[in-house]
């Protein structure tokens, strides 16, 4: 039997086959049809945003820490516009979202009408895939092709484009199962003559490292479980990106820290003296390699990711496997137990004993201060009081993220949610909003700089509305931090318009949205403070007006390699070079 | 031997075959894609090339099967060795794209280019736009008292050369396909 029904509700229809409860958006002329659907049932939940990016934003955050799509329902014109950045975001960091945009009806599109813009055109290249659906009978196969696109091989953002008249026309409905078969079909199992060769190189390995990246959070946690089950047996170092936080967890015995740009001193140096990486679903991105030509010069590498492009695409691999990171993982696990789990003991133990000459350098002391709060004092605290606890940490964008990823710890996959690859200020809060509305009763902490933070804070709105208890953990300096940061090192401290003159006063802020603001500015208060923020049942802004000049290190100088990094007390004077100062 | 077989222990000597570093040797091959036919996909493919900063020689796409849906587009591209890799695993990425052969590694391949050559002249440099266009085996589909229009068809080279010809004899204008390739034997 078929089921003929409108375009309208075939929306909601397909989104109830495909699971989905939850739907961040926004409503406007274009996309009314649905909205009156939505408003007739109760399966699915639609969270009003306040900004259209937010509606993304908090899709990713949703998508994240859950592992299921984030979905999005916006309007045409500047409702799909603003959801560019949210999408570019989704597409750098490999996020399943699947967007919904209103269309103006067909027999307009073309014709400059009321909030018209090419949809598909502007978000072609900010999707995995996007659609324009002309028809009403094809609608349903379209919708169900969304999710499987978004959510299969390297996971990211599609947007579907729906034309006003196509939602009100009646067509065929087509259920999920008997939805068209895709032809996207991306290869999951590795080629395993080359998992052999990896499982021989590990045998032999002096000082093999394993580095990894956020393919390992989106395989799901069963690859994080293989993860830790491989590291252990093997006794090899780990590091990860920021992306990959919690694939092993920080308190385990071969946590490594995170590596990169502002990495840790012993996990950039492992990178750099290793004989043999092994890289788990991450990309060689920019922030991680420094300079090319000087990228650990001695190993052999292996690269295991879903999607070939990321291939020999920076970095030549010897040891290419494509494939999902836990199909991958698991067969390598067997091939390596069947070979009689062999590792070069004496070689590993020379390299923990390097290693542990590395860590003894201690790149992330600091020494409190008695007059302000050091931002490293401040997540420092925020660690010890939150450790345990059930809980998410969500960033901005700036020497604040780089900070909470070098000083808080995170155990288990899922829990840490940051913009990485596009480095969106204005992410963290709606992203906040996102895993909150997922985890309900969860402790959800989006640690931000005000900067960020101002850049999306009408979400705060949105917060207070549905009673979505999310701290808002600003680490004030007044200044764009790491704007100011690289003018110092590479300007000339000519501060170029890297500070606000005129802040809000964000206690009387929360209190204008309708929720509880905190200020701290006094290092013996912050504990207090903090319990104060999480003893709260509701949404919290707190302000920690923290030390103002304070830089973000360790940190490799741009068009440096691993191993010329600065610690904190180096002398920083001119340590880029003309040739990395091009660089960001 | 295999490449792996390495002496236990041993780091200063690899067994490996270790490639050069990325060649900067510019080189030039002829794509095929094959794409479903829907809206969008040529904008895709020409997004790609433009937005990654990669090179088009040449590009022609027409569909080639009906009832599939399906078109082929043909692209000739100049990059490194390492540029060319990341352009077919880019392209295979796209989701409407089905297969991408590189027909310049895939064992060889035939390639034509078909153009429209309008000349105009009279007298001996009429005569000689004929003649030159006799041993090119052009054709003439066009012709008044003071113009020819020439169709021929060869590869890229064979195209260029009869253009270079013409130039001095009065050439007005060129119209060019682009190459279409085919892979040699099945």
């Amino acid at each position: 039997m078929t089921r003929q029904m409108t375009g309208a509700k075939m929306v909601v229809q397909a989104l109830k086959d495909q699971g989905v409860d939850t739907v961040f958006g926004y409503p406007g002329g274009a996309v009314l049809p649905i909205y009156d659907e939505i408003f007739q049932q109760n399966g699915i939940r639609h969270y009003l945003v306040r900004h259209e990016q937010g509606a993304v934003h908090a899709a990713e955050g949703y998508a994240r820490a859950t592992g299921k799509p984030g979905v999005v329902l916006v309007t045409s014109g500047p409702g799909a516009t603003n959801a560019v950045t949210g999408l570019t975001d989704a597409l750098m960091d490999s996020i399943p979202i699947v967007v919904l945009t209103g269309q103006v009806p067909t027999f307009m599109i073309g014709s400059d009408a009321f909030q018209e813009a090419d949809t598909v055109g502007i978000t072609r290249p900010c999707t995995k895939h996007n659609w324009l659906v002309k028809d009403t009978d094809t609608l349903s196969g379209v919708l169900h092709e969304a999710f499987h696109v978004a959510t299969t091989g390297r996971p990211g953002p599609v947007l579907v484009d729906i034309p006003k008249d196509v939602q009100f026309a009646t067509g065929t409905y087509t259920e999920k199962a008997k939805a068209k078969v895709s032809h996207y079909q991306p290869q999951v199992k590795g080629d395993m003559e080359t998992i052999t060769q990896l499982v021989e190189a590990l045998e032999t390995a002096e000082r093999p490292v394993f580095y990894t990246g956020g393919g390992v959070i989106n395989s799901g946690p069963a690859a994080s479980q293989l993860l830790r089950e491989l590291v252990d047996a093997t006794d090899i170092p780990i590091t990860s990106t920021l992306m990959g936080l919690g694939c092993y967890p920080a308190s385990g015995k071969n946590w490594l820290g995170m590596l990169g740009m502002h990495g840790l001193y012993e996990a950039n140096l492992a990178m750099h003296g290793c004989d043999l990486m092994i890289n788990v679903g991450a990309r060689f991105d920019d922030r991680i390699t420094g300079r090319l030509d000087a990228f650990s010069p001695k190993s052999r590498k292996a690269h295991i990711d879903i999607d070939p492009s990321s291939i020999n695409k920076v970095i030549r691999v010897d040891m290419p496997i494509i494939g999902d990171v836990g199909h991958v993982l698991e067969d390598i696990l067997k091939v390596w137990k069947a070979r009689g789990r062999k590792v070069n003991k004496e070689g590993l133990q020379k390299w923990w004993h390097q290693i542990e000459q590395w860590r003894a350098v201690d790149c992330l002391k600091y020494k409190p201060s008695g007059k302000a709060i050091r931002p490293q004092y401040a997540l420092d605290r925020l660690e010890q009081l939150t450790k345990g606890r059930d809980r998410y940490i969500t960033t901005e964008v700036g020497q604040h993220q780089m900070w909470a990823a070098q000083y808080l710890g995170f155990e288990d996959p899922n829990r840490w949610m940051t913009s990485g690859g596009l480095g969106t200020m204005g992410y963290g809060t709606p992203a906040s909003i996102g895993v909150q509305v997922a985890h309900p009763d969860a402790l959800v902490i989006n640690v931000a700089g005000e900067a960020s933070w101002l850049m999306n804070m009408q979400e705060m709105s949105t917060a207070v509305q549905y009673r979505l208890p999310v701290k808002q953990f600003i680490m004030n300096n007044e200044r764009l931090g790491m704007v100011r940061q690289w003018q110092e090192l590479l300007h000339g401290e000519r501060y170029s318009h890297s500070w606000s003159e005129a802040l809000p006063d964000f206690v009387k802020l929360a209190e204008a949205f309708g929720c509880k603001g905190i200020l701290c500015q006094d290092p013996a208060d912050l504990d207090d403070a903090i319990m104060e923020m999480l003893d709260y049942d509701g949404p919290v802004i707190f302000d920690c007006l923290v030390e103002k000049h304070e830089n973000c290190f360790p940190m490799i100088p741009s068009g440096e390699p691993h191993n010329k990094m600065l610690l904190g007390e180096a002398n920083t004077k001119d340590a880029i070079g003309s040739k990395g100062a091009v660089m960001v | 031997m295999s490449p792996l077989n390495i002496k236990k222990g041993s780091t200063k000597h690899s067994a490996y075959n270790l490639r050069p570093n990325f060649s900067d040797v510019q080189e030039t091959h002829t794509l095929a894609v094959l794409v479903a036919n829907e809206p969008g996909v040529l904008a895709r493919v020409i997004g790609l090339f433009s937005g990654r900063g990669y090179n088009i020689d040449s590009l022609t796409v027409a569909e080639v099967d009906h009832d599939g849906h399906t078109s082929r587009i043909t692209i000739v591209t100049t990059g490194t060795p390492q540029v060319i890799e990341q352009i077919k695993a880019q392209l295979g990425r796209i989701v409407p794209v089905h297969e991408v052969h590189d027909l310049t590694v895939e064992g060889g391949s035939v390639e034509r280019e078909l153009a429209l050559i309008k000349v105009e002249g009279s007298g001996d440099k009429r005569v000689e736009a004929l003649r030159l266009a006799d041993i090119f085996r052009a054709q003439v589909v066009d012709s008044t008292l003071e113009s020819f229009v020439f169709q021929i068809t060869g590869t890229p080279e064979k195209v260029d050369a009869f253009v270079d010809l013409m130039r001095p004899l009065g050439l007005v204008e060129v119209a060019r396909t682009g190459v279409a390739a085919l892979s040699r034997g099945v």
